[in-house]
């Protein structure tokens, strides 16, 4: 009996101290996501992308182990997202945080990165102020200006004079409206009209009446993912407005891959502009597209929001690389970000030096069926654009 | 005048939608005074059957949706034998509790069975497109929209008022010890009642995917408009929640029209002031 | 009986301040937990004591938090007065609501206050300018507290300001309730037409138990906001609301402790079970819902108390009308 404890006990200290030792060698990402509620399905998209990039590179780096500790921030829930942070950076003692698909969260923690000169990876959250809110932020999606403002010059410059916006009456809705105007009048075109729907609208209807009455060429909109885009698009076809010559554009966000096949084929010859499309032909693309069936199984079909965290996790390996042996130092990681370029899965992107902000091709897409499916097809690129919103 | 007319249209189907999402909520809440919050689950439920008939067993739409009344009507005498009988004298605060904690559980079902995405309704080309009449563009689901509400408003108006079933449930509801002892079997006149109300809300989560959606978070987005109609309506009857309902609809789409600064607003305003100056409800139990 | 609760008591507190050294870990957590409870006791004096079934209470909770975020955020970072000055819109704005609160039946009540909560969350929404919108609003900063003790990332400053600030809130409402003027609160809960008759101003009764309510959500939310630095329109949701009526029910109503302890249980459940397996943690949260309504009525404190009581006594139930 005693024999028997006495070998527990030293198997036990023998595993202490070897985890003791390991901890040299290990690197601890937290990753704060919305992994229930509502923005379930940010959270697990990112947290599957990430995943899957450990699939594909291993879990060791230089040498280190890098461990992901995922937490669940509910939702919009600033303050359960700080809370998570600190515990993270306190108990957990990670070297990084990263994940964030909501801007409240993101902005929740950004003083935290300050203070504990802890290099913050934003894999999602995409309102343009986020960067500058801490000097430890590094971004890698992308920001809703960044894909809306192209738009803007993309239309103009292809006849589409007069155009009616519809946007959802909240932030980011306001900011993808704000930078298509701002391109669009630029570059000659006309807003013949603009309204602002309730964030929980789910009637269309006078909407399209009034967007019908005023006889645009064509309707740029923005409306948050879910079921909103998809009762847009239906009530647009049921209403014939595509006959009476108006065309649909938009930022990706509304044609979602995943949201495509709710939508039928409602969609089909909308034209969006942004940075990911599941339909991307390159390598890298397939390889990320593998991988994430490999990990999260066949039905979840990965979207934007999964390259993000991809392309952070690449961020963060490479950071590691380039800190060397020591302990991960925050103003050295940084140093290592400013400027590093990434061939992600959605194309070439970088970290730009200046801003930490990315900078990346925007792509002009079409909705098109393809072998039975349907896709956002890419036509036309816009390479290197950074954000606008600053 | 052809846009009011239009908008007029518009705001009736709008009202009608959201009466055939409530009615089985009018059925159980209204007649049988069960808070019963979990109404959206057994919308959500039908829902989802009539999208998976469509999807994976070809069924056309109207089977599909007279199967989702029978799937939630069957789902509502399970847990009516198993939860909900024991409730029917507890105390308002309990029965919130109770089917609260049923929306929970069902949207962790729905998303473990389907994941959380938006699911496709493809309508039978019949259904789909519109009407030029007057000048005024008549979207033809709309038109089902109202047709539909119409019949449903009216044959369980009969039912209710003139049959001898709908006696026994009045009967039942107001004093069920008296009813007993008239001879009326309380308990399964309650049973049958819960799952025609249920059987409501699944036709009602059916006939709403085209417009509102279908995703495992639907019980809770929508547990308000359910209730509002309801509360608006007044209790006891159908129809106060029918006249409720083209109200706020007509209300809600001529505000987006003619107003749409204040969109957002709109329908929870007319729903406070309405409930402030009738307490009791639009038509209140006599 | 009375002894036992008493030295109970004394010992729920000794072990709050024990936490200070107890779980240093897990201050932030505890903190939230706290105000939670405080909320929840808000809520617990409308719906354990007066009777009034709301959805909406969020809204006073909302109302304190930007109250406060938008005074640090425009230069005043005291953390105390800013409290209070919270507490006190928080109460005006529950007294301009309580008339439209007090009448009618629970379905109502129920519809009239989440009718208001989401005017509230459209409004903040709509006002983007000045509360930020979804984005949150930034730039909530704050003074040390007494001006010295910094707010640091364990939470050490927090969690003790936010427990002494709790504490006295707490002593308040426990004499309320213990007046003749709770005890009058007590008998509208269970009969407000004989209430009425033996000349009892039931209407003004619910609306000063009310306005005292709003200013504690008030108060609860300023502290969120003050411990976080930061505001996100979250603080007014529908789902905030819904959440308070579960903490207090797991907890127990009508008992003031209930608040803290559904509060405690459901946060720490919601920590433990998330990490476990996020996805389903609403599964087992409804699954015990149902069961608590089945079992016993009166929550965890509730049960605790049957069990700690030898003579056979008739249980506190909690009934809404």
């Amino acid at each position: 009996m005693s024999g028997r404890l006495w070998g527990a006990l030293s198997f036990a200290v023998a595993a202490i101290v070897s985890a003791g030792a390991a901890a040299q060698d290990v690197v601890r990402v937290g990753m704060i996501a919305e992994m229930s509620g509502p923005f379930a399905e940010t959270g697990r998209q990112m947290v599957n992308g990430a995943k899957a990039y450990q699939k594909v590179f291993g879990e060791t780096v230089g040498g280190r182990k890098v461990e992901l500790i995922v937490r669940d921030s509910t939702g919009p829930a600033p303050e359960v997202a700080k809370r998570l942070a600190q515990e993270l950076l306190v108990n957990d003692k990670v070297d990084f945080l990263a994940g964030f698909g909501l801007t409240p969260n993101a902005l929740a923690v950004a003083p935290l990165a300050t203070e504990t000169k802890k290099p913050m990876i934003v894999m999602n959250a995409a309102t343009s102020v986020i960067t500058q809110k801490s000097p430890y932020i590094a971004r890698v999606s992308f920001t809703l200006a960044q894909v809306a403002a192209p738009l803007g010059t993309w239309a103009a410059k292809n006849g589409i004079g007069k155009v009616y916006t519809l946007v959802a009456d909240y932030g980011p809705g306001i900011d993808a409206e704000t930078a298509f105007k701002k391109t669009f009048i630029a570059g000659g075109g006309e807003i013949v009209g603009e309204v602002r729907t309730p964030l929980r609208n789910v009637e269309f209807a006078p909407y399209l009446q009034r967007i019908k009455d005023a006889r645009p060429q064509a309707v740029f909109i923005f409306l948050p993912v879910g079921e909103q885009p998809v009762a847009f698009m239906k009530g647009f076809a049921e209403r014939e407005l595509d006959k009476a010559g108006i065309r649909v554009i938009a930022t990706g966000d509304v044609t979602e891959d995943g949201q495509l096949e709710a939508m039928g084929e409602t969609p089909l010859g909308v034209v969006t502009t942004h940075h990911y499309s599941a339909a991307h032909d390159s390598a890298q693309n397939r390889t990320f597209l593998k991988a994430f069936a490999d990990v999260a199984g066949p039905d979840f079909k990965p979207n934007f929001m999964a390259v993000g965290a991809w392309d952070g996790m690449a961020a963060i390996y490479e950071a590691i690389r380039r800190n060397g042996s020591g302990p991960i130092d925050g103003d050295r990681v940084l140093a290592a970000l400013k400027g590093l370029k990434i061939d992600s899965p959605r194309g070439p992107i970088m970290i730009d030096p200046e801003t930490r902000d990315v900078v990346q091709t925007v792509y002009v897409r079409r909705v098109q069926k393809r072998g039975g499916r349907i896709y956002n097809v890419e036509f036309e690129q816009i390479p290197n654009v950074k954000d606008p919103g600053k | 005048m052809a846009s009011l007319l239009g908008v007029l249209f518009d705001g009736l189907a709008y009202g009608m939608l959201l009466f055939l999402m409530s009615v089985g909520l009018s059925v159980t809440l209204g007649l049988m005074n069960f808070v019963n919050l979990a109404h959206g689950a057994f919308a959500m439920l039908g829902g989802y059957v009539c999208v998976v008939l469509m999807q994976r067993w070809g069924v056309p739409f109207l089977g599909a949706l007279l199967l989702a009344f029978f799937a939630s009507a069957v789902a509502g005498v399970v847990l009516e034998r198993l939860l909900y009988r024991h409730f029917y004298r507890r105390s308002h605060l309990d029965q919130v509790l109770l089917t609260i904690g049923l929306v929970f559980v069902a949207i962790a079902i729905a998303t473990w069975l389907f994941g959380s995405q938006q699911q496709p309704l493809r309508l039978p080309p019949i259904l789909s497109g519109q009407w030029t009449l007057v000048g005024v563009d008549l979207n033809v689901y709309r038109c089902f929209l109202l047709a539909v509400g119409a019949v449903l408003a009216f044959a369980l108006t009969v039912v209710l008022e003139r049959t001898r079933f709908g006696a026994a449930v009045r009967a039942s509801v107001d004093d069920a010890r008296v009813a007993e002892a008239l001879g009326i079997r309380v308990s399964l006149v309650f049973q049958l009642t819960f799952a025609v109300g249920c059987g409501l809300a699944g036709l009602g989560g059916a006939l709403g995917i085209e417009v509102l959606g279908l995703d495992p978070t639907f019980p809770l987005k929508y547990i308000v408009y359910f209730l509002l109609v309801v509360a608006v309506g007044g209790t006891g009857s159908l129809k106060g929640p029918l006249l409720a309902a083209l109200l706020l609809g007509v209300a809600d789409v001529a505000g987006k029209y003619y107003l749409p600064q204040v969109g957002a607003f709109i329908l929870y305003a007319i729903m406070v002031l309405l409930l402030i100056a009738r307490p009791q409800g639009l038509v209140a139990r006599a | 009986m009375r002894s036992t609760f008493r030295w109970l008591e004394v010992a729920f507190w000794l072990v709050l301040v024990a936490g200070y050294v107890l779980w240093p870990g897990k201050l932030p957590l505890a903190s939230q937990v706290l105000i939670a409870g405080l909320f929840a006791l808000s809520y617990d004096l409308v719906l354990g004591y007066a009777g009034i079934l709301s959805l909406g209470h969020a809204a006073y909770f909302g109302v304190g938090a930007y109250t406060a975020g938008l005074l640090a955020a425009h230069g005043w970072g005291e953390p105390i007065s800013g409290l209070m000055v919270a507490g006190l819109v928080a109460a005006l704005v529950g007294f301009v609501t309580s008339p439209l609160v007090v009448r009618g039946t629970d379905l109502t009540r129920l519809m009239i206050t989440t009718g208001l909560g989401l005017l509230l969350f459209e409004l903040a929404n709509r006002l983007g300018t000045i509360t930020g919108g979804v984005d949150g609003l930034q730039g909530v900063e704050m003074q040390p507290l007494l001006g010295a003790l910094r707010f640091d990332i364990y939470g050490r400053t927090a969690y003790g300001y936010v427990l002494v600030v709790v504490f006295v809130l707490f002593l308040a409402a426990r004499r309320l309730v213990r007046s003749p003027y709770g005890l009058s609160l007590r008998g509208i809960r269970a009969n407000p037409g004989r209430m009425r008759a033996i000349g009892c101003r039931v209407d003004l009764h619910l609306a000063a138990i009310y306005t005292f309510a709003a200013a504690y959500a008030g108060v609860a939310g300023a502290l969120l906001t003050q411990t976080t630095q930061f505001v996100g329109l979250d603080v007014l949701s529908f789902g905030r609301s819904a959440e308070l009526l579960v903490m207090l029910i797991v907890g127990g109503a009508g008992l003031l402790y209930g608040g803290f302890i559904g509060a405690a249980v459901f946060m720490i459940a919601h920590h433990v079970l998330s990490s476990l397996d996020p996805v389903y943690w609403q599964f087992w949260l409804g699954v015990c819902l149902i069961a608590i309504v089945l079992v016993g009525r009166d929550g965890i404190l509730g049960a605790g108390r049957r069990l700690l009581t030898l003579r056979r006594r008739r249980p506190v139930t909690v009934t809404a009308s």
